[in-house]
């Protein structure tokens, strides 16, 4: 037991009958840290949350959280509390009884409990919607009003599934810097589950990239984008170009590639498949003669001053400390 | 039941007023037609008669075209009357309360322990196939296991538990009461288990995550959200508790009044506005306990 850490999963696995959802993951998460689950559906993130939470038993081994083993606590003895994806508010309350309806079972009096629920309601900015039921508020508030329920409790760790799916682009920005400021106001630990990889990279302290119900990589977002383990991620990422040459293969940024002339005698030959005009920059297709299509992301003023034709030769060029070999 | 028709038959002609925005769509006026004549000929008028006839006099062989308030001044006149409304509504009231916990559990496990909606629609099914024999027959075949010598005392008398056969079994009020529950509860599981599987299934989750145990969940997030379910429940089982009047005369043996008795013996005698009055007098208690349960409930949330 590590006192520094805020989250230990020691062999962690959860089994569905005969097929592993997740298998045999460790991670240790220090304390006061965002740490972003990171995966595509099905790779065992959700699974991973809800374990931490209670709300799903471990097949096998164990989870620390703060220095003691909760494997087999109900989740109101771990410390932790969730925010799950479809808010879960309870329908019949309105906001200020939704909020305190934890100190309720706890068997707080009233006032008091009404007194912090407010509170916590004036923290996420919505005091003046104490009175409302959920289903007189936008996707967006009732995420306020779930975030301060989960709140109010004090957890050591907050678990949020999925938190900024079902809000449109524009609220799902606003809130993400929200999650951030809040987490970094309570010092404690948030533990995000997401399927955007721009989501994990603006909020993460640490991203865990999962797939196939394992743990692929986990690291700082910078060390994570810059430097994927695999192919996956390298593709799971985004922005990267994943090449095969006889050595094996590597990632190599999008925006650290260059266009040459055909005449160059360096980088991948093939011809301008696609030109797309994305305001700070210009993305470059270019279809290999291997096949295949790889990607340059052109800053505008460079693509506007050497404007490119469409099915022109070319070849895409690097320089050799931006390619890191991954794993296939 | 008449409530699915109800919505069944105003849909249409919703859709009917939309297509034709001004004034009032013919289209709309036919299709409430069918049900406008269904309930005009078998409810509306009759209950006019009803009423009329409450005002009417009457001697030993015919009515008498002459409007009274006599039969509703003996009808509350008479301390018979207040008794046997008082023993109606305890039945009511006891009835109601044993359905609802029944109806409540079993419908918490069907919706909540049964994994699985195949099973959970078996399972439900299995609840209903008493009704696919009459009301009659089914209190009717209470008596042999009731009976002096029926199964339930042969069973203890055998096995020594009793030496005595019990007699309050059958012909008492236990024997109703239990006529009634048998013959209500499904009234009750159905509004209930409805409701409950309307219940989001993270919402358990979330108040055991905020530290709800199962008491708590049932009472601070389960019990509310079936509120509706119930308050349907308790109109079908009090509507039909309180109008009953075959399970009482089969189960209390000729020995236990009830209002709905107490109009028939009134037909019987060809006392038609007397019984007439206290029909009426009937029909506003528990048009008043549905009013009630409605300030309680809203019922539209299910519909």
């Amino acid at each position: 037991m590590h006192p520094a850490l805020d989250v230990e999963l020691i062999s962690v696995t959860k089994r569905y009958g005969s097929t592993a959802a997740v298998e045999n993951i460790s991670l240790r998460i220090p304390r006061g840290t965002y740490c972003c689950l990171l995966g595509p559906s099905g790779c065992g993130k959700t699974s991973t949350l809800r374990m931490i939470a209670g709300h799903e038993t471990i097949s096998e081994g164990d989870i620390i959280i703060n220095g003691v083993n909760v494997s087999d606590l109900p989740p109101v003895k771990r410390g932790t509390a969730m925010m799950f994806q479809s808010y879960a508010l309870f329908p019949h309350l309105n906001c200020i009884d939704n909020v305190a309806f934890g100190l309720k079972m706890r068997g707080v009096g009233k006032a008091e409990r009404r007194a912090r629920a407010g509170e916590l309601l004036s923290m996420v900015q919505m005091e003046k919607y104490a009175e409302r039921l959920p289903a007189q508020l936008s996707g967006g508030q009732q995420q306020r009003v779930a975030l301060a329920r989960a709140l109010i409790t004090r957890p050591k760790v907050l678990l949020l599934d999925e938190p900024l799916s079902a809000l449109d682009p524009f609220l799902r920005g606003a809130m993400r810097e929200e999650l951030k400021r809040l987490q970094r106001e309570l010092g404690i630990s948030f533990i995000h589950v997401t399927h955007s990889q721009e989501e994990a990279l603006a909020l993460a302290d640490l991203v865990v990239v999962m797939d196939h119900g394992v743990i692929v990589q986990s690291g700082a977002p910078r060390e994570v984008f810059d430097t994927p383990a695999t192919a996956f991620i390298a593709r799971f990422m985004g922005g990267h170009n994943v090449i095969t040459n006889g050595h094996g293969a590597f990632a190599v940024r999008a925006d650290r590639c260059r266009i040459a002339p055909p005449t160059a005698n360096e980088g991948l030959p093939g011809s301008i498949c696609s030109i797309e005009y994305l305001g700070a920059v210009v993305k470059v297709g270019i279809a290999t003669e291997a096949g295949g299509q790889i990607v340059a992301l052109l800053p505008d003023d460079q693509f506007f001053a050497a404007p490119l034709m469409m099915g022109a030769p070319a070849r895409l060029v690097w320089a050799p400390q931006d390619a890191h070999p991954v794993a296939a | 039941m008449s409530t699915t028709v109800d919505t069944a038959a105003a849909r249409p002609a919703a859709g009917a007023t939309r297509t034709r925005a001004e004034g009032r769509p013919l289209g709309a006026w036919l299709l409430a037609l069918p049900l406008a004549l269904v309930l005009g000929v078998f409810l509306v008028i009759p209950i006019i008669m009803l009423i009329v006839v409450s005002f009417l006099d009457y001697n030993s062989v015919q009515i008498l075209w002459s409007f009274v308030l006599s039969n509703y001044q003996e009808a509350l006149g008479s301390a018979v009357t207040w008794e046997t409304f008082a023993v109606t509504i305890k039945y009511a009231a006891i009835t109601w309360a044993i359905t609802l916990f029944l109806g409540f559990w079993l419908s918490y496990f069907l919706a909540f322990e049964v994994r699985g909606t195949t099973w959970q629609m078996g399972l439900f099914l299995v609840c209903s196939i008493p009704f696919l024999t009459s009301n009659i027959i089914r209190t009717i075949s209470w008596i042999p296991a009731l009976g002096r010598n029926g199964i339930v005392n042969s069973v203890l008398l055998h096995f020594h538990i009793i030496h005595q056969p019990l007699t309050f079994l059958l012909y008492s009020q236990f024997a109703i009461i239990l006529a009634f529950v048998h013959l209500n509860t499904l009234f009750m599981v159905t509004p209930i288990f409805n409701s409950m599987m309307r219940i989001d299934r993270t919402l358990i989750e979330a108040a055991r995550d905020n530290g709800a145990g199962f008491w708590q969940t049932i009472w601070n997030v389960v019990l509310p959200l079936s509120k509706t379910g119930i308050g349907i429940g308790t109109i079908f089982v009090i509507t039909l508790v309180m109008g009953d009047f075959v399970s009482v005369s089969i189960m209390g043996g000729g020995q236990s009044a009830s209002v709905g008795i107490m109009i028939q013996n009134e037909m019987s005698q060809l006392q038609y506005p007397a019984a007439a009055a206290n029909a009426v007098i009937l029909l506003a208690i528990v048009l008043i306990m549905v009013f009630l349960i409605l300030r309680v409930v809203d019922i539209r949330k299910e519909l």
